[in-house]
C-alpha cells in the first residue's frame, strides 16, 4: 500500500474554466477520495430579490448562466405566471421551446468542444465551437443577444419569429445537422477519443439514483429522467422520449450528449410544425402573492425554482437549485478509483457550472 | 476501431475560406433587431422617470428640473426593460455595441423646451405660486381668527 498524499485540483485549472476546488487523497495516482470546494464567486444573487421587484428579477435571474440563460429567465417567469395564475398564448409556449431547445444545442456544443481540448484534441474543439457559432447568429436573429436573450417576461415574450427568420432557422439547422454528423463520427468511433473515454469514470445506475443526479449525467447511467417529460410549455405536445445509456461512462455522457443534439433539433422542427398564430404575451396586472415550486431541464440538467411572494413587489424568498450542485455529489462518487490523469475529464463529463452553482 | 476518423473533415477546412473574419479590418454586420445600446428620442420624453425606476442596474437617470436623460452606458446590461416601460415609447434598442473604454462615463441628452411646453411650465409655475399664497393667506386667517377667539 503506499502512501497517500493530498493533491489540490482547481480553483484555477488549464482544463477547466470554472473555479471549483477539490482536495484529492490519491494513492499511487490513485485517487481514494475528492473533497470539493466552492464558493469562491458568489454573487449574492438571491438576496437581490430584496432590492429588485419581480419583473427586474427576470433580467436579473437569466444573468446566472451565460450558457443557459434563456432557461434561468423561462424557469423563473414559469414560477411566477403559476402564482398569479397567468394562462400564457400558445404561440409564447412554443417559442420558449424553440429558443430553449436552441439553447440547449448551443451548450451540448459548447461541451463537446471543452471536452475535445481536455482530451487533447484541439482541431475537433474548434470544429465543434465552429457549428455552435451559427446557432449563435440564428439565436442573435432571433432574439437580438447572442448568450442573454432577454426575451422572457412574465405572461410571455417579447419577440416574435416571422415566417422569414422561420426559414432561415430551419435552413442553418439542418446545415447543423449535417456537420454534427461529420463530427459525431471522430467522438464516437475515433481510436484515441475512445481511449480517453471508454470506461472512465463509471456511476452505477443505483449510485446515479442514490446520490440524487440529474440532466445529462444522470441518463448516461441509466436513469431516464428528463423534466421537459412534465410538460411544461409545449413539451407536453411533443413527441421525444428522454435518451439513456447504460454504461454509466464517460463515452456513454459523450454519447447522450450527441444524441440529445439531434433530439433537440427534432424538437424545434416539431414545435414550428406545429406552432399557433396569434399573440405572444398577456398583460399581467397586480402583484404575485403565494409560493410555488417549480422544475425545469436545463441543458446540465434538473434546475429548481422556488418563489414565495407576499403580495408586494418584492418578492419574500428566490431559491434556485442549479444542476451543478446536484451532479458534484456524484462526480466525488466517480473520482474515487479513477487516474489522476482523468481527474479533468471526470470534472469535464458532469458539464460543471460552478458560477451557477453558487449564485 | 477507426483511425484518421477526422481526415475529411481536416482536409475540408485546408481548402476552404477561413470561417472567422479580419474584425476590425471587416466591419462586423449586426441582424436587424440585435440588442446593442439604448437610443432615445429625447424631444419625446416627457421625463416621468419610469425608465429609471426600471432599470434592473440603475444606469438611467432622469433629471426633471434640468429636463436631462442620462445614461451609463458601462452599466446598462441591454435588458430592454426601459423600453417596454417607456409610455411614450421614446426609448428604443439599436444594433452596435458601446465602445470600450478607461473608465466609465455616462451621456446626457438635453430635452429642449419647445415655446408651447414654455408657456404651460409657466402657467404650472404661476398656478402653484397661487396656490401656494392661497393656501398661506386662509393659514394666517385662520390664526387671526383663533387669536380672537
Amino acid at each position: 500500500m503506499g502512501k497517500r498524499s493530498v493533491v489540490p485540483f482547481g480553483p484555477q485549472h488549464p482544463v477547466l474554466p470554472e473555479p471549483i476546488h477539490l482536495d484529492l487523497v490519491i494513492e499511487d495516482e490513485k485517487i481514494m477520495e475528492a473533497i470539493p470546494n466552492i464558493g469562491f464567486i458568489h454573487r449574492g444573487l438571491e438576496g437581490l430579490t430584496e432590492k429588485r421587484d419581480f419583473k427586474q428579477m427576470t433580467y436579473v435571474i437569466e444573468r446566472t448562466c451565460g450558457i443557459c440563460s434563456f432557461g434561468h429567465g423561462m424557469g423563473y417567469v414559469e414560477t411566477i405566471e403559476h402564482i398569479m395564475g397567468v394562462g400564457v398564448p400558445d404561440r409564447a409556449k412554443y417559442l420558449r421551446t424553440i429558443w430553449h431547445e436552441m439553447s440547449r444545442i448551443h451548450s451540448h456544443l459548447l461541451w463537446l468542444g471543452l471536452m475535445a481540448d481536455a482530451f487533447g484534441f484541439e482541431s475537433l474543439f474548434y470544429q465543434a465551437w465552429r457549428i455552435r457559432e451559427k446557432i449563435l447568429d440564428l439565436l442573435e436573429m432571433t432574439t437580438g443577444g447572442r448568450v442573454i436573450f432577454s426575451v422572457n417576461k412574465v405572461g410571455g415574450v417579447i419577440r416574435d419569429i416571422n415566417a422569414e427568420q422561420e426559414k432561415e432557422m430551419l435552413l442553418g439547422l439542418a446545415k447543423v445537422e449535417q456537420e454534427i454528423k461529420e463530427i459525431e463520427h471522430t467522438f464516437l468511433n475515433d481510436y484515441s477519443v475512445q481511449s480517453r473515454l471508454r470506461g472512465v469514470g463509471i456511476l452505477t445506475k443505483e449510485q446515479a439514483h442514490a446520490l440524487g443526479c440529474c440532466g445529462p449525467f444522470a441518463r448516461a447511467s441509466g436513469l431516464s429522467y428528463d423534466m421537459r417529460k412534465l410538460g411544461h410549455e409545449a413539451y407536453g405536445e411533443l413527441d421525444f422520449e428522454p435518451i439513456i445509456s447504460n454504461d454509466g461512462d464517460s463515452y456513454a455522457r459523450c454519447a447522450v450528449r450527441i444524441n440529445e443534439l439531434y433530439q433537440s433539433i427534432d424538437l424545434i422542427r416539431q414545435a414550428f410544425a406545429k406552432m399557433p398564430a396569434g399573440d405572444i404575451a398577456v398583460d399581467v396586472k397586480g402583484m404575485p402573492n403565494g409560493e410555488y415550486f417549480n422544475r425545469v431541464e436545463q441543458p446540465r440538467g434538473e434546475a429548481v425554482y422556488y418563489v414565495k411572494a407576499d403580495g408586494t413587489k418584492f418578492l419574500n424568498r428566490f431559491r434556485l437549485r442549479t444542476p451543478t450542485f446536484a451532479n458534484l455529489a456524484g462526480l466525488c462518487e466517480m473520482l474515487k478509483g479513477a487516474e489522476y490523469a482523468d481527474v479533468g475529464i471526470l470534472a469535464l463529463t458532469i458539464d460543471p457550472c460552478i458560477s451557477c452553482t453558487e449564485r | 476501431m477507426a483511425i484518421f476518423t477526422f481526415a475529411s473533415t481536416m482536409l475540408k477546412q485546408l481548402f476552404s475560406k477561413p470561417v472567422t473574419t479580419k474584425y476590425p479590418a471587416e466591419p462586423i454586420q449586426y441582424p436587424e433587431g440585435s440588442r446593442g445600446h439604448i437610443d432615445i428620442d429625447i424631444q419625446d420624453c416627457i421625463r416621468c422617470g419610469l425608465c429609471m425606476m426600471s432599470c434592473p442596474t440603475g444606469a438611467i437617470k432622469v433629471d426633471k428640473a434640468k429636463n436631462t436623460w442620462t445614461i451609463n452606458r458601462f452599466d446598462c446590461i441591454q435588458c430592454g426593460y426601459c423600453t417596454q416601460c417607456c409610455p411614450k415609447k421614446c426609448l428604443h434598442i439599436n444594433p452596435g455595441y458601446q465602445t470600450p473604454g478607461d473608465k466609465k462615463y455616462s451621456i446626457t441628452e438635453e430635452h429642449i423646451l419647445t415655446e408651447e411646453e414654455k408657456q404651460k411650465a409657466a402657467e404650472a409655475e404661476a398656478k402653484k405660486k397661487a396656490a401656494i399664497a392661497a393656501a398661506m393667506a386662509k393659514k394666517a386667517a385662520e390664526a387671526e381668527a383663533k387669536k380672537s377667539e
